[in-house]
């Protein structure tokens, strides 16, 4: 059963198209990832199906109901965790969750009962009474996650959860989002840690500059885009060895002072360096961080 | 821009109570915080009423016919009133929307920006009504004001509330920073307060002034309070609470259409 499909979505802010011509659809358990360079229209494009924000042209479904037109009545079966915190810092823990759940039309007693259990899953038991200044980052980002979950969703909006989190923090956000999987919830997730991506979604799509230039599942878009073998070179004399090893890789590519190497068979390519004393490599299976620059190209975004 | 007006204008037409729960946030918050914010917002305007009334009032013999401090009286509670819902409506309502992005939280669950702006705006003058009922608790403990009459301005300050909780979300709407208010205090308050019957009556200033305060809000606000307090029932009731009321539908049509291309486009 689809929970969320997008199809032909446009939006522009002035001459600049943000989101030009989308279309995605989503089945219910699934964890879909929308990757992409900054500016690529990821949060737009999470806001256009929240209903946030009204497309120019395309269609939008959400939980069955026409998006924008009953974005709210669908919103009652979705959770968000925004890209940036906005928890009530005036709150305590507890009184966050009690608050958001009211936004929902729940009863007072009804959320009261689902806190304890949002706080164990979040890592925060016994942190009711706690105010939210003093909470580390990582505590306010599960916070917010047990917030996204006030309403028992069946679909769950992530936008870069786990950004400026140490890897502690980052580990324990994706067992719980394993968790949410395990019971069937959907989620759509953006972000640019291809790491993520790679181990939370089961497909994904690329934006660059509000196109889709890409999309399947973490392994699909590896095996389709890159070249199995990944080996990185770096060292004084990086740039004289490449020149005269082009021939052992299928692709090199060079930024800074690093070599990629990019071969199926990096046999020789291996034997070679063995005998450069100068030079330091890392060999390694190409991942998704490979597919992602190739296709978004290395230089920066702002 | 005629599109997204007429959608608002719609919205206007069909109210819900949805905004309740962002109403009662505001209430927790203020529960809180409750002992700054009464005492900045009660103490400083009796402070002033209490000063100026029977400091300056006993150098002066009658002002409008009664003592100065019963006509200072009338004025403080409509300054009062309208000083808390402007700041609510303004810095308060500010950072929930910019700084801390109360809000976007908010508008991700099932709730629309106008259930937002609607609540902030029934907030302000639920917050405004409590500075506007604590200066007249004084009032009628000091003896001030005895005419039953007094009792009318109960229903006369959630209009003044409302009215000045409107046009300061509108002018929120369109602020960048907080420095931004400094120009509305300064061009609009300030100047307000000195035209329309707080300290001195409306009939002192030169005719040009007069024709300036006529149209102000805060000169319908004190026009119905001071008679009311007095124990006379004001002349052109109907004129005066249609003028509050215009001026508070107006501008919180203004505040949507401003907050919805901000906020949403």
């Amino acid at each position: 059963m689809e929970v969320l499909s997008a199809c032909d979505v446009h939006k522009s802010y002035g001459a600049n198209e943000v989101v030009c011509g989308v279309s995605f659809a989503i089945e219910a358990g699934e964890c879909f990832g929308l990757l992409g360079p900054n500016g690529a229209g990821k949060t737009t494009t999470l806001r256009l199906c929240l209903g946030l924000i009204d497309p120019d042209r395309g269609r939008i479904t959400l939980g069955g109901s026409p998006i924008p037109q009953q974005a709210r009545q669908a919103r009652l079966r979705v959770g968000v965790v925004p890209q940036m915190d906005n928890l009530d810092p005036d709150f305590t823990v507890e009184e966050n969750l009690l608050v958001y759940g009211r936004y929902f039309g729940l009863r007072e007693r009804a959320i009261r009962q689902r806190i304890p259990a949002l706080l164990e899953f979040a890592g925060l038991a016994g942190r009711a009474r706690t105010r939210i200044q003093t909470l580390s980052g990582g505590m306010k980002r599960r916070l917010t996650l047990a917030r996204s979950l006030v309403n028992d969703p069946d679909i769950v909006f992530m936008d870069e959860p786990t950004t400026g989190l140490d890897p502690q923090a980052r580990h324990l956000i994706w067992e719980r989002l394993r968790e949410l999987l395990a019971q069937r919830k959907t989620i759509v997730l953006t972000t640019h840690f291809m790491e993520e991506a790679e181990r939370l979604c089961g497909r994904l799509l690329i934006l660059d500059r509000g196109r889709i230039i890409a999309q399947g599942s973490p392994r699909e878009l590896i095996a389709h885009h890159i070249e199995p073998d990944v080996v990185e070179v770096y060292g004084d004399g990086v740039s004289g060895w490449a020149e005269r090893a082009a021939g052992l890789a299928l692709r090199l590519e060079k930024t800074g002072e690093t070599v990629f190497c990019y071969a199926d068979d990096p046999r020789a390519l291996l034997a070679a360096l063995e005998s450069e004393h100068g030079l330091r490599y890392l060999h390694r299976p190409a991942n998704l961080e490979d597919v992602f620059l190739k296709l978004t190209g290395r230089e920066l975004r702002d | 821009m005629i599109e997204l007006a007429q959608r608002s204008i719609k919205r206007l037409s069909r109210p819900s109570l949805r905004f309740v729960p962002v109403w009662r946030r505001n209430f927790l918050v203020w529960r809180k915080l409750a002992a700054p914010s009464i005492l900045g917002n009660l103490a400083d305007p009796m402070i002033y009423m209490l000063g100026l009334g029977y400091g300056l009032g006993a150098m002066l013999p009658e002002v409008g016919g009664v003592s100065y401090i019963a006509f200072l009286a009338a004025g403080t509670v409509c300054f009062s009133t309208m000083n808390s819902a402007t700041f609510e409506a303004l810095y308060s309502a500010f950072s929930r929307m910019h700084v801390q992005k109360t809000w976007n939280a908010i508008l991700n669950a099932p709730l629309d920006l106008d259930d937002v702006v609607l609540a902030e705006l029934i907030w302000a003058a639920s917050k405004s009504f409590l500075s506007g009922l604590a200066i007249l608790v004084v009032i009628w403990a000091l003896g001030l004001s005895a005419s039953p009459l007094s009792l009318w301005v109960l229903a006369i300050i959630p209009l003044i509330g409302l009215c000045f909780g409107a046009i300061g979300l509108a002018i929120t709407a369109l602020a960048w920073n907080y420095d931004f208010f400094m120009y509305y205090f300064t061009l609009v308050i300030t100047p307000m307060i000195m035209l329309c019957g707080v300290f001195f009556p409306t009939e002192q200033l030169p005719g040009a002034f007069q024709a300036v305060a006529s149209v102000l809000p805060l000169t319908h606000a004190t026009a119905l309070v001071r008679p009311l307090l007095l124990g006379s029932v004001p002349a052109g009731i109907a004129l005066h609470v249609l003028v509050l009321a215009a001026y508070t539908l107006a501008a919180y049509g203004a505040a949507l259409v401003i907050f919805r291309r901000r906020l949403l486009d």
